[in-house]
Order: C-alpha cells, then structure tokens, then sequence
C-alpha cells in the first residue's frame, strides 16, 4: 500500500506541487471571496416609516433619530451597528445588541424607528430574535 | 434477372493516412470514456472526472498539440452526438470548455517538462475548462453573476479530477514510453 502511494508520489515533479498547491490556494480564495455572502455594507435607518439615513458600515459613527417619544440612538462601527439607546417602554430593540448579518432588522416600535443592514447578499429577507 | 452485384465506383476515393487511423483510434478511447463517465450519477451539473481529458493529456504529450485537438474536438462532437446531447446548451458548455482548455494547453505545454508534469497540465486544463463553462455560461446561459458562487465547488472538483486525471496520465505515458520522457 505505502509502494503503491509512493509510486504515484513518484510522478509527481517540483513543479506540480506549486501547481497544486496554487489550485488549492485558488479555491480557497474564491470560496473566501465568494461565501462571504451577508456581510452587509450599509446600515438603513427608518423614521415613521421614511428613510431617515443610509450610513455605510465603514466607520465609527452614531445617528440620532427623533421620535414621537424622544431621541433614539443607533451606534455605527465598522461591519455591524445597534440601537444604543431608545425612549421606548420595553427597549426589544437595544436588547437585541449588534446587528451583523445582511436582513437583520432592529423594530424600535414605540418610537417609530427601525434599523436594517443591508448590502452584500442577504441571506433572507428579513432576520428576527 | 439479376440485380447487378457492383456499384458504380466512388468516384470520390478517401485513403486515411496512418495519421487520420491514429487520431481516429485515440478518439474512440476519448469517447468511450466521455460516454462512460456521463453513466456516473454526480451530485452537481458541470461536476464530472472528465476522465477524457487523461487520453487528451497523453496525446499531447505523445504526438502533440495538433492531434491533441482533433482528438479533443472529435470527442465532443461525437461525444455528445451518442449522448444526445449535440447543439444541446451542454454541448456548447462542453465545447467552450474544450477549447480554452487546448488554448491553456497550447501555452502550458511550453513550460520546461523538468519541473512540470502532466499533473500541472492537467491541473492547468482542468481549471481552463471550467473557466470557458463558465464564461459561456454566464454570457448565454445563465446572465446573473450567480453563476460565480459555485466557482469555489467548481474549482475543488477542478483541483482534484485535474490531480488524479494528470496522475493517471503520467502512468500510462511512462508505461507507453519505457524510455523517459
């Protein structure tokens, strides 16, 4: 058995190897680059049902949005954003903490705010917790 | 009375060379392997050994690049005429496939032989294939970059049917010539 690999091992000459070895790294990239499906690149904040600001998931940054109950808070960072703070009696959507996938949504119902992430390709249409 | 026994004579006589009966022979093995291989239940379309591409290995290393693409081409036609399958959208994926590969495999034979083997070329020809599948694919068949996220399964198959296909042809190579190649 081990004459038998080493046999075909034999076959193989230096230059294969790089061969193989630069196959190996290219599938490895391209399921990298490719699979990377739901990052998302832009964080979507909604106010009473209009689009109150697209802020792109590239920097450090906090929005604040006025609502009927006050000032909600929603906290950019790079690849992920949260609802920091909200007036709201039950605060579900700074409970839920960081957002990161593509379709995750934060629904700050009582203050009419939501935050979506969008981008990339989601993998569903909307996420819940 | 009798029907006459002979024919008028051809007037067109074709002779095959010894080339024409060679290329006709390495075909046939080509074919019968592309025809074998398409009984072989896989899990992904556009997944296969190609185990036809060990006989164009072995033929081009052997007799060259020109025979290396008759035969190539004689098999996808034939190939896909016994399968059903000619001017069917595989067809063309098969034939594009073939042709950036034997493009890939006009250049890549150049490389020095000391260091690269047929398992390089194989490597080589293998990804060319389903380079030109995929160009075709997504130009004609398919117009959505979607067709891009199975490159990664494309390339794994790529990456291991190259690897044995290119071991296998190396074995028979060093069995047909007892001298080294």
């Amino acid at each position: 058995m081990k004459a038998r690999l080493a046999e075909w091992i034999a076959l193989l000459r230096p230059g294969d190897y790089v061969m193989l070895l630069g196959a190996v790294v290219v599938c490895v990239l391209s399921a990298l680059a490719l699979w990377r499906g739901g990052a998302p690149d832009k964080a979507v904040v909604r106010a009473g049902g209009k689009v109150f600001a697209e802020v792109p998931l590239s920097r450090a940054q906090v929005v604040e949005v006025p609502g009927p109950l006050g000032v909600t808070r929603i906290e950019i960072e790079p690849g992920r954003a949260r609802v920091a703070s909200d007036p709201g009696p039950r605060q579900y959507c700074v409970r839920q903490g960081w957002l990161k996938r593509s379709g995750a949504v934060a629904i700050c119902a009582p203050n009419q705010v939501s935050l979506s992430l969008n981008g990339g390709s989601a993998d569903y249409d909307s996420l819940n917790y | 009375m009798a029907a006459p026994r002979i024919m008028t004579p051809s007037t067109i006589e074709i002779v095959p060379t010894a080339d024409d009966r060679r290329i006709a022979r390495l075909a046939t093995a080509a074919i019968v392997l592309t025809v074998a291989e398409a009984a072989i239940p896989l899990p992904l379309p556009g997944v296969k050994p190609g185990l036809a591409n060990i006989v164009i290995l072995i033929v081009l290393m052997r007799w060259g690049w020109r025979d290396a693409v008759w035969v190539a081409l004689l098999r996808v036609f034939a190939g896909s005429l016994l399968l059903g399958q000619l001017f069917a959208p595989g067809f063309f994926l098969s034939l594009s496939g073939s042709l950036v590969s034997l493009a890939t495999l006009g250049l890549a034979m150049h490389l020095p032989r000391r260091w690269f083997g047929p398992v390089s070329l194989s490597i080589l020809a293998a990804f060319a294939h389903i380079g030109g599948q995929l160009m075709l694919a997504r130009l004609w068949l398919v117009p959505h970059d979607g067709v891009f996220y199975l490159v990664p399964v494309f390339a794994a198959a790529a990456t291991i049917f190259g690897l044995i296909n290119g071991l296998v042809a190396s074995k028979l190579l060093a069995r047909l010539t007892p001298r080294s190649a």
